[in-house]
């Protein structure tokens, strides 16, 4: 596991209008590992990560990548990096099949013509690298597949392209028992192979199943950000509903607007 | 590990061809339908099944079949071209400007007319991608910009090639001598060989499937949706050109009045093929058999004397059950 953090963000601000969704935002993504993002509905999970996929710009902050200061103004320029991001329904084209879904964008072609043989070829060798076998077939259309198999395919695409840091948007969200088990084994794959992996997560067994660390968004700030063996189920919840935890998380000089609010313990 | 991904009980491995197939149903269900239907008028009349009529039936399959072609990647990216039509008889407008009007070796006024076509086609493209406008709504207002054009140009009067034998041919004459087949449908042939390898072997035709399939994922996959729309309704354009070609060197004129409703009858063609109007489906194999639906039953209706007025009656139904198949099956799987 490497000290340095393969993705890094400082200070990020964001506001849209007179709202400011992201203030003074730190995150760290390590390569190996899991970070689990977490936090309650509107704390800016999803603006952090349209901010690192390059479809929003950042008003200010810094990002490092492998340690080196980068931009990101677009979703190229995130896919150059090396930064994958598997959206939780947008992911997928119905009506094309796997190997057509997973080299979308990337096609292979030799002059004109796509080279179907070589694209079939390559996702079948990322699907067997990530030990996925329960495609019948890699030209089946996407429809075809339950929820767990699409999801899958949408996280080999975005493996296919050795890619360094994968985002997984709520990937269990809609699936059931066996298929979330299914998913997070993958997730946890893929941080087995060297990957740096953000996972975005309400789901606080999933968290503690698969994560490494773990970072609470609370009200567009960063409360914390911990190993998951260092902390509880039930601090976790009390940083995404009150932003601290005991010696955890945001302080009263940076939060008095809202530290009256909480009541600590309440919900341990 | 027990997890179900890597137990490896759902192995069995389904042959590529097979999926295939299955993915192909609608074609293989358009393509029966159309020889049960050659079947009944073979049998129904014994002037039907000859050599002849076939050629006929092809040759009369031309224009509609050339529109369909286009139509089909429009509709297969989730739009509609309301426009090919009356582009059509405008691009015939101008083959006549440039070759008899302006003189224009015959050699170069018919790609002057096909481009004419794609630069309507470019228009629409601008219009529904960077404008933004709903297809329905940009192309009607196409369709009755180049029906006005087409009349103003030629100043409402048809446009002979009388002096142009060369231009006729294009059409009506017969690349081999032997067979009888007139040269529009081997233009036909070529260009639906041309529209099949776009379609399902080039960048073009993929994501035209992903565009019309699912047009958010396309972006997100880093491909500009936009350019690649602007492309498609320009190949729209033209083989909206060809037609125009195709049908003035058949007429040997170009009649400014025409061309409304072929698009109906072109947008028929693709359905009946199995192209479904919400998108991401559809083939040109589909269109080809769709199209040739459409004049085997006109021609069919017309050699039992069936009136003009219950041919149309007939198509409508014909289209009405080729989109509940499509939908029936679509329930089942």
């Amino acid at each position: 596991m490497s000290a340095t953090p393969l993705l890094e963000l400082r200070g990020i601000d964001k506001s849209f209008g007179p709202v400011q969704v992201l203030r003074d935002v730190a995150l760290s993504a390590y390569p190996g590992e899991v970070t689990a993002l977490v936090g309650d509905n509107g704390a800016g999970k999803s603006t952090l990560v349209k901010c690192i996929s390059g479809i929003y710009a950042t008003d200010a902050g810094e990002f490092f990548f492998e340690g080196q200061p980068v931009q990101i103004n677009s979703p190229r320029d995130a896919s150059a990096l090396g930064i994958e991001v598997v959206y939780q329904d947008l992911a997928l084209c119905d009506n094309l099949d796997i190997v057509q879904n997973m080299f979308l964008g990337r096609e292979k072609r030799s002059g004109l013509v796509l080279d179907e043989a070589t694209m079939e070829q390559l996702a079948g060798q990322t699907l067997a690298g990530l030990s996925v076998r329960t495609v019948k077939s890699l030209r089946q259309h996407v429809s075809s597949l339950s929820g767990g198999q699409r999801q899958t395919v949408a996280i080999a695409k975005a493996v296919l392209w050795n890619s360094k840091l994968v985002i997984l948007d709520e990937p269990t969200a809609a699936l059931g028992v066996a298929q979330t088990a299914q998913v997070l084994e993958l997730v946890r794959r893929l941080a087995d192979r060297g990957l740096a992996v953000i996972l975005i997560s309400h789901n606080m067994n999933d968290v503690f199943a698969v994560s490494d660390r773990i970072a609470a968004l609370y009200l567009g700030r960063m409360a914390a950000q911990v190993k998951t063996n260092e902390i509880t189920h039930a601090q976790v919840v009390e940083l995404i509903t009150a932003g601290r935890s005991g010696q955890l998380g945001l302080r009263d000089e940076n939060g008095t607007e809202y530290a009256d609010l909480t009541t600590p313990g309440a919900d341990a | 590990m027990a997890f179900p991904l890597t137990d490896g009980t759902e192995t069995a491995a389904r042959p590529n061809w097979l999926t295939a197939a299955k993915n192909r149903l609608q074609q293989l269900l358009a393509f029966a339908s159309l020889i049960v239907i050659f079947t009944f008028f073979a049998l129904a009349n014994s002037a039907f099944p000859t050599y002849s009529n076939v050629i006929n039936i092809l040759f009369s399959t031309v224009v509609i079949g050339t529109l369909a072609l286009g139509t089909t990647f429009v509709i297969i990216t989730g739009g509609i071209d309301l426009s090919i039509g009356t582009g059509m008889a405008l691009c015939a407008v101008m083959s006549g400007v440039f070759i008899v009007d302006a003189g224009l070796p015959v050699a170069l006024g018919v790609p002057a007319a096909v481009l004419f076509g794609g630069l309507i086609g470019l228009v629409n493209g601008v219009n529904v991608a960077v404008l933004k406008l709903p297809p329905f709504i940009a192309t009607l207002a196409m369709m009755l910009v180049a029906q006005g054009l087409a009349l103003v140009i030629s100043k409402s009067t048809p446009i002979y090639f009388s002096d142009h034998p060369g231009y006729t041919k294009i059409s009506t004459g017969e690349l081999i001598p032997a067979l009888n087949i007139p040269n529009a449908v081997v233009v036909l042939l070529a260009a639906a060989v041309l529209a099949g390898f776009l379609l399902s072997r080039t960048l073009l035709g993929r994501y035209t499937y992903s565009i019309g399939s699912n047009e958010a994922a396309t972006a997100l996959s880093g491909i500009n949706v936009r350019r690649w729309k602007v492309v498609v309704y320009t190949l729209a354009g033209l083989f909206t050109g060809l037609a125009g070609v195709l049908i003035s060197a058949r007429l040997g004129s170009a009649q400014p009045a025409t061309g409304m409703g072929y698009e109906l009858q072109a947008i028929a063609a693709v359905v009946i093929g199995g192209t479904s109007l919400a998108g991401g489906k559809g083939s040109i194999i589909g269109t080809m058999i769709g199209a040739l639906i459409i004049s085997v039953l006109n021609n069919g209706l017309q050699i039992m004397s069936i009136p003009q007025e219950w041919q149309n009656v007939i198509l409508g139904l014909v289209i009405l059950v080729a989109v509940y198949a499509d939908m029936v099956r679509k329930k089942e799987t």
